[in-house]
């Protein structure tokens, strides 16, 4: 099977050969640089021809102004189709000026942060709504949701937490106690480990785990549910997601913190205590000693305060994201990627007004 | 006949499948299957829900490997064959996926871009573009949808942009998933329409999976049905009805199955005639639909 070609026969233009996608070659280019143009275009020569080969011809036709012969009837439908599809191409939507693209694009983040912010307030609003309504209608609270969100959010965590907590304390008494020797006070590394870490690094740390094990969960479940219309189904059978759905996951995540801010804290002194006890020769009592004498009660307060705000703030804003997709399954992705980046940044936000609150109260 | 048919398959079976079995663990799909698609009909496959046509049409494409049986597509066997040698058949046919499965990154004409790309890297922009451009046209789809993403875009107008991809590299062979499922009817009129009219102009070989009797009696030459593991029965209608099988009779003599053949004669006509204008009026409309998406894009 010869490729597409043509010959040149006085003023006539004979093409000829396999007139195809496959079989193009450099036809476009070669009757591009045909000049002066033919008189006519005789067809009667090709063997096949498919509808790039007419576009091809069509174009070329069209562009030259070249009457076309020869075509049997399959290609005349062809070069007919073809032609009824002549348009003006149009492949990419159109862009703006590049400056004016930058500024549209600050503009529009700025005011999606903006609504998405008055969201999130609007969803707390709903949200303590739907706890005031159950305080008062208690019977409607769902015990084994919750349950079940106690079990997905603090026990099943328990592991991955315990092990990070672990090794966390194991990387705070080795770093402080490299910069705490050069002073010979390696035993304050005790202070260090004991007051980071029930005042801010267990807490802290354990917002994060349960932001991208839990916070995430929720959003992708919520919005699947979304997706699959059983948010609107709930609603339009009575039952109300904000006390099905969102209620029971803050809930959960509310008690379970506090819980989990602790348990993280004493595995991380367990992974310090070890590490003292192995690599600077603390015996386990001296360590347990010390640390009740340097660690005061409110540095465990704080964490046991500020370990439920967290809670409510990864839970709401899983939810919230969840709440928020529509459309289709990419949507799930971006507003759980959201979820996890805006309650972690929310959760450090808050710790840090936490932490001025503390000192101002005389915590220190 | 000048069609791109092809020399090295003289004879007039597109697809052949012989004892083609498939298993999901202990649950047999398909048992010695057999099923021949000739050359420029359109074939619709029909059987009831879990009896397997997407798993056939699944197994001819090559994303599912068969338990047993042999398959051979343009006379290539398909089975073990290599990634170069599965590419040169592949690039004869087109698939249309029963969502579109249009890439959502791209627009609707950068995806019909996509097979043009991968097969043939020397065609220039210019070229591409404009291929691009009367593709999307001839899937009967208004100029303003070819700038577009697949998110953009209603159902159906989706399935059209499909079938544009699906056509990029003017295939003998098309494979059709449900093409007018979630259709209204006037738009699976017209989706008909424009199989027929590519059948026409293009010498198609269509494998067409439908629950739509519409379609059936509209457009395929043949119809194979699909129950009890295998193919029992492939045929015109007509052959089929002949047939004392209880599916095969409730399927074609049930309430829709009679509605759909007593239409027929008069549809047919009337498609005939009607079917531009409806054609027209769906074009029309759907042309209204981008506008509003459009703008909602924008408010968005």
């Amino acid at each position: 099977m010869s490729g597409a070609t043509f010959t040149q026969d006085g003023d006539v233009l004979r093409l000829s050969g396999a007139v195809t996608l496959a079989r193009l070659g450099d036809l476009p280019e070669r009757l591009e640089a045909l000049s002066p143009p033919p008189a006519r275009i005789d067809l009667s020569g090709i063997d096949r021809i498919d509808t790039v080969g007419a576009w091809v011809i069509h174009r070329f036709a069209r562009e030259r102004s070249v009457p076309v012969e020869g075509a049997d009837k399959d290609t005349e439908r062809l070069l007919q189709q073809v032609a009824a599809g002549d348009r003006q191409p149009q492949v990419r939507p159109e862009r703006p000026a590049p400056a004016l693209r930058v500024a549209d694009q600050v503009g529009g983040a700025a005011i999606r942060a903006f609504g998405t912010g008055i969201g999130l307030v609007g969803f707390f609003g709903g949200v303590l709504v739907a706890f005031w309504s159950l305080l008062r209608h208690p019977k409607r609270l769902r015990g084994h949701a919750i349950i079940r969100q106690f079990e997905v959010v603090g026990v099943e965590a328990l592991g991955i937490i315990g092990l990070m907590s672990f090794l966390i304390g194991i990387v705070i008494a080795q770093q402080g106690a490299i910069q705490l020797r050069q002073f010979g006070a390696e035993v304050f590394t005790i202070n260090l480990v004991g007051r980071l870490t029930f005042r801010e690094l267990g807490v802290l740390m354990t917002a994060i785990m349960v932001a991208g094990r839990s916070g995430s969960a929720f959003a992708a479940q919520i919005g699947s549910m979304k997706l699959a219309e059983e948010v609107d189904a709930m609603r339009t059978i009575g039952v109300s997601p904000m006390e099905a759905l969102v209620v029971p996951r803050v809930l959960a995540a509310i008690v379970v913190m506090p819980l989990l801010g602790f348990y993280a804290a004493i595995i991380a002194l367990i992974g310090g205590g070890l590490f003292s006890w192995l690599s600077l020769d603390i015996p386990p009592i001296t360590f347990v000693t010390r640390i009740r004498e340097v660690v005061p009660i409110t540095d465990v307060y704080q964490g046991l305060v500020k370990a439920p705000v967290f809670g409510a703030i990864i839970a709401m804003a899983g939810c919230f994201q969840g709440m928020l997709v529509e459309g289709n399954a990419e949507e799930v992705g971006l507003r759980t990627t959201a979820a996890v980046v805006q309650s972690i940044f929310l959760v450090i936000v808050v710790d840090a007004f936490f932490a001025v609150f503390f000192a101002q109260i005389g915590w220190i | 006949m000048k069609r791109d048919t092809d020399d090295r398959c003289d004879d007039d079976i597109v697809v052949r499948v012989r004892g083609l079995a498939n298993r999901f663990g202990e649950q047999a799909v398909h048992e010695n299957l057999d099923l021949e698609v000739r050359r420029g009909e359109i074939l619709g496959v029909v059987g009831g829900s879990g009896t397997g046509k997407s798993v056939l049409m699944r197994s001819i494409i090559g994303l599912q490997t068969p338990a047993e049986g042999e398959i051979a597509v343009f006379g290539e066997p398909m089975i073990g064959r290599d990634e170069t040698e599965a590419k040169n058949v592949r690039r004869r046919w087109g698939v249309l996926f029963q969502g579109g499965a249009l890439f959502s990154t791209l627009t609707v004409a950068e995806n019909v871009q996509v097979p043009l790309r991968e097969y043939y890297r020397r065609l220039d922009q210019r070229l591409l573009d404009e291929i691009a451009t009367y593709k999307v046209a001839m899937s009967g789809l208004p100029p303003e949808a070819g700038p577009k993403y697949p998110s953009e875009l209603s159902g159906g107008m989706k399935k059209r942009a499909g079938l544009a991809r699906a056509l990029a590299l003017d295939p003998e062979l098309l494979f059709l998933d449900e093409p007018t499922a979630g259709l209204d009817p006037i738009g699976a009129a017209a989706f008909d329409e424009l199989i027929l009219e590519l059948k026409a102009t293009m010498g198609l070989t269509v494998f067409l999976i439908t629950h739509d009797l519409d379609t059936l009696y509209a457009i395929c030459d043949r119809v194979a049905v699909l129950a009890d593991r295998k193919v029992i029965a492939i045929g015109t209608i007509e052959e089929l009805l002949a047939l004392d099988h209880p599916w095969i009779q409730e399927y074609f003599n049930g309430p829709r199955g009679r509605a759909a053949a007593g239409g027929d004669q008069d549809l047919g006509r009337a498609e005939r005639e009607e079917g531009p204008r409806l054609r027209e009026q769906q074009r029309q409309a759907e042309a209204g639909q981008v506008q509003a998406q459009g703008a909602e894009g924008v408010a968005r």
